[in-house]
């Protein structure tokens, strides 16, 4: 065996006054030559640090204190900065998570490439013109010569990733180190990258270590397997291993989080009183530009969907699908441009603002981001009361529900006069569902509710939406781009592209037989589709 | 982009027709009366009235309003009351001393500023960073005419090495012509110094954290290119912003500077025009300076699309 990295005994401290003393504990791991690690763990895990560490990018506010990184026998910890910078993107190469903002706006993508070339080599300019439009060639971007001319926010996410990529790659490292390089794709475009980082690991033969916090992912694309835990490592092994017979309890408690593709099938009562009806829902944005001319987007369009009282609908869809504006409409955030919203049989799509105000109550809505989806310098308490008493509830009585809720949402209620930044995420997003559930609402409607959640949180609030839809017979909207989670929770689903539904139907029938072309290739798109996840 | 730049110079009409009806206004509510003041003390009632009615002094101000506007439509912002030519030509002769200070006084702010905040921002927090902050407090509240006169007493009476006063055109001589815009040049640049550095290091600070410097970092790029290409490269907008508002504030600065150093540019003209109550040249020199003004910001706005070419017109 020939390893490429070998990382001993590992230490990197984290500054006084954190949740502990080291960001990453005496880690040790190899990568061997065309082989894919996973780094697995759940956020602060430690996992982008050793990147950074491997780099030699940690911020000198945490210095490795202890251990060696050997790249290809050589030490990264001891070296000069000069040499280090040699090795990068000679020797290892990094790809990030947002392929959004890790290219620089302001210089094209060939420029950007070319850079690695004339920092590292002593290429002619035609040369180095001739490997560029190769590497662009070989992660499949169409058209190189338009590509390498082309700003960054002139390409798509995926592309834009591509260009990430073709940059590590184009000096041939033994090394690429990929931190979430898919994370912040969708799903499809996600399934695209990691099949071309495969291949271009095969061919190339290098070794990849590829950090994630997806199971999916992991089963689709590694070789072994590293399970991070708090700075500490607590399993490492092959793929089958780990993924069928995990050793430790936290690499148990991580895969058995994982949520399942297959719906489970719960009998939706298909009589239950109608909560919510749309009728033709559209939303259309007119950019008028001063010269531009009109330019419209349906962003939704003719959008008919039902959600019956005690039953859960989701809305699934890639980025710009429209799922999260018709949620928006439902609750008047924006105004429909056409087409009907009946709740409870009252068309709201037209009403004033005024006549509105009443209704309000019954729509509540949970955000994506339970960081800022709280305003921070007001106690979670107030945040909860704020609603009822515009309602006319008294303090008293407002306070009351408000202790009863967290009960309900499972957090203590004696800690209601705390500011949001003393709760970790899923705290705050328990805190947010009770601050929706205050106002007593017939529908609730979570958006990417649990998308910004480590699994085994998300697993644990997934569990408690489940909770409150059948305790309070609830009517919900869950809108979600991940396939499980929808599994999961919905009785009823409803695909989404460009606008428009493309697909819709009872969970079982969508999950079991999905009939339209988009649905399909999204669900072939769904990382570790096939994987039975410890069922060894 | 053509239509952008189009619009821009059509808005600028309604600027300067406000410019023009403010400043007439201003200075007949005033007190002072121009020809008291070219009469001299020893005149009498009837001479001071006679020089007014020369003047156009004794029309209704709506009349007067009438006359100067329907001169101005033709390119003549009329003739000085006190220097006794036309107000185009008196802006003409005292436009290459300011233009000279101005133009010195930008180079050296620009050349200095800048550099300064990008280490200030590299090195964030360390003492290079803190001693700059510290000098741009300094910076921002000496007063002009102060720091002026300190330059003048070191620099040209202690060491003797450049003149008091007093300004050479261009035309006499390219050394003597720099030896006298050296020490204004520097007083004046001292608070764009402060400014745009403070500035610079800001947006310096915001974009060294983003993605894309680590990732050039990544690269294996020195220091120095991460510096430049990547971070000041994606800095720059807010610069060229705070520059432009340096060019437009550096209007008032001259004023002084001028004056204390008795270069006869358009500051000093003002200052002069104002103690004569030179009502046409006041009001020439202010719609001239609000033209300049204007024309600077839609540069500079122009200029972003060099800087940035996600922005487009």
């Amino acid at each position: 065996m020939s390893a490429v990295l070998e990382v001993r005994d590992l230490s990197v401290a984290l500054p006084a006054g954190g949740d502990r003393r080291r960001a990453v504990e005496r880690v040790s791991f190899n990568v061997e030559r065309g082989e894919i690690v996973c780094l697995v763990g759940e956020s602060g895990s430690g996992k982008s640090v050793i990147a950074q560490a491997l780099m030699g990018l940690l911020p000198p506010a945490l210095p490795v204190t202890g251990g060696s990184i050997l790249l290809e026998g050589e030490d990264v910890v001891k070296l000069r900065p000069e040499r280090l910078r040699e090795l990068r993107a000679t020797r290892m190469s990094m790809v990030f998570q947002e392929p959004m903002t890790a290219l620089n706006p302001v210089m094209t993508c060939g420029a950007q490439i070319d850079e690695v070339l004339r920092q590292h080599t002593r290429l002619a300019p035609g040369e180095r013109r001739a490997k560029i439009l190769d590497i662009v060639h070989e992660v499949a971007l169409p058209d190189p010569e338009r590509i390498v001319a082309s700003y960054p926010h002139q390409l798509s996410g995926g592309q834009r990733q591509r260009i990430v990529i073709a940059m590590a790659l184009v000096l041939e490292p033994v090394l690429l180190i990929a931190d979430e390089p898919t994370t912040a794709l969708d799903v499809t475009t996600q399934a695209q990258i990691l099949k071309l980082i495969q291949e271009l690991q095969a061919r190339h033969g290098m070794g990849v270590l590829f950090i994630t916090h997806d199971f999916g992912v992991v089963a689709e694309i590694a070789h072994r397997v590293a399970v991070l835990r708090l700075g500490e490592m607590v399993e490492l092994g092959a793929k089958i291993e780990v993924l069928m017979r995990p050793q430790h309890f936290y690499t148990r408690m991580l895969i058995a989080a994982v949520p399942k593709v297959h719906p489970q099938g719960r009998s939706a009562d298909a009589s239950a009183p109608l909560v919510l009806e749309t009728r033709g829902l559209s939303k259309t944005y007119v950019d008028r530009g001063w010269f531009s001319g009109r330019r419209a987007v349906n962003a939704a369009d003719d959008v008919t969907l039902e959600v019956r009282r005690g039953q859960t609908l989701g809305i699934v869809g890639e980025s710009g699908s429209g799922k999260s504006t018709v949620a928006r409409c439902i609750v008047r955030l924006i105004d429909p441009s056409g087409g009907q919203i009946r709740l409870g049989g009252e068309d709201i799509a037209t009403r004033s603002r005024a006549a509105l105000r009443p209704l309000r109550r019954k729509v509540q809505i949970v955000f994506q981001d339970p960081y800022r989806s709280l305003n921070p310098r007001r106690t979670v308490g107030e945040a909860i009361i704020e609603g009822p008493r515009n309602y006319g509830l008294s303090r008293r009585e407002a306070l009351e529900r408000a202790r009863r809720l967290m009960e309900l949402v499972r957090m203590d209620p004696g800690v209601l006069n705390r500011y949001p930044h003393q709760f970790s995420g899923g705290q705050r997003q328990r805190i947010c569902i009770a601050r929706a559930l205050a106002m007593e609402p017939e529908l609730l409607i979570a958006d990417e509710a649990v998308s910004a959640l480590d699994v085994s949180v998300q697993a644990q609030v997934l569990a408690l939406f489940e909770e409150i839809r059948a305790r309070l017979n609830l009517a919900m909207l869950f809108i979600t781009h991940d396939l499980r989670v929808a599994a999961q929770v919905c009785d009823y689903v409803a695909v989404m592209s460009h606008g428009r539904i493309v697909e819709q139907g009872p969970a079982l029938q969508v999950f079991g037989g999905p009939r339209h072309e988009y649905t399909r290739a999204l669900f072939a798109a769904a990382p570790g589709r096939d994987f039975a996840f410890g069922a060894g | 982009m053509y239509k952008f730049i189009a619009r821009r110079l059509l808005s600028t009409i309604p600027v300067l027709v406000i410019v023009a009806v403010l400043v007439f206004l201003l200075l007949r509510l005033t007190p002072g009366d121009p020809a008291a003041i070219l009469a001299g003390d020893a005149a009498s009632r009837d001479q001071i009235a006679q020089i007014r009615i020369s003047l156009g002094l004794d029309k209704p101000i709506i009349v007067q309003f009438g006359i100067w506007v329907s001169h101005i439509l033709r390119g003549d912002l009329g003739e000085s009351f006190y220097f006794k030519i036309k107000v185009t030509d008196l802006i003409a002769q005292r436009l290459e001393p300011t233009l000279a200070l101005a133009s010195f006084t930008l180079v050296i702010a620009v050349l200095v500023s800048v550099p300064l905040g990008v280490i200030a921002a590299w090195r964030f927090g360390g003492w290079f960073d803190r001693a700059l902050m510290g000098f741009s407090v300094l910076g921002f509240s000496i007063p002009v005419f102060v720091l002026a006169y300190i330059l003048i007493w070191i620099v040209s009476l202690k060491l003797g090495w450049l003149p008091v006063q007093g300004y050479k055109r261009i035309g006499d001589g390219f050394w003597p012509f720099l030896r006298h815009l050296i020490l204004p040049s520097i007083t004046l640049s001292v608070i764009y110094i402060a400014l745009i550095a403070r500035v610079t290091r800001a947006s310096m600070i915001e974009a060294l954290g983003e993605d894309y410097i680590r990732t050039a970092r990544a690269k294996g790029l020195p220091e120095s290119r991460v510096l430049i290409a990547h971070a000041l490269a994606n800095a720059a907008v807010p610069i060229v912003t705070v520059i432009g508002i340096g060019v437009a504030l550096l209007i008032g600065g001259v004023v002084v500077t001028e004056s204390v150093y008795a270069i006869p540019g358009l500051g000093r003209l003002t200052v002069d025009a104002v103690l004569a109550r030179d009502f046409p040249t006041i009001q020439g020199v202010i719609l001239f300076f609000s033209f300049v003004y204007v024309v600077v910001n839609l540069l500079i706005d122009l200029s972003y699309v060099i800087f940035d070419p996600r922005i487009r017109y």
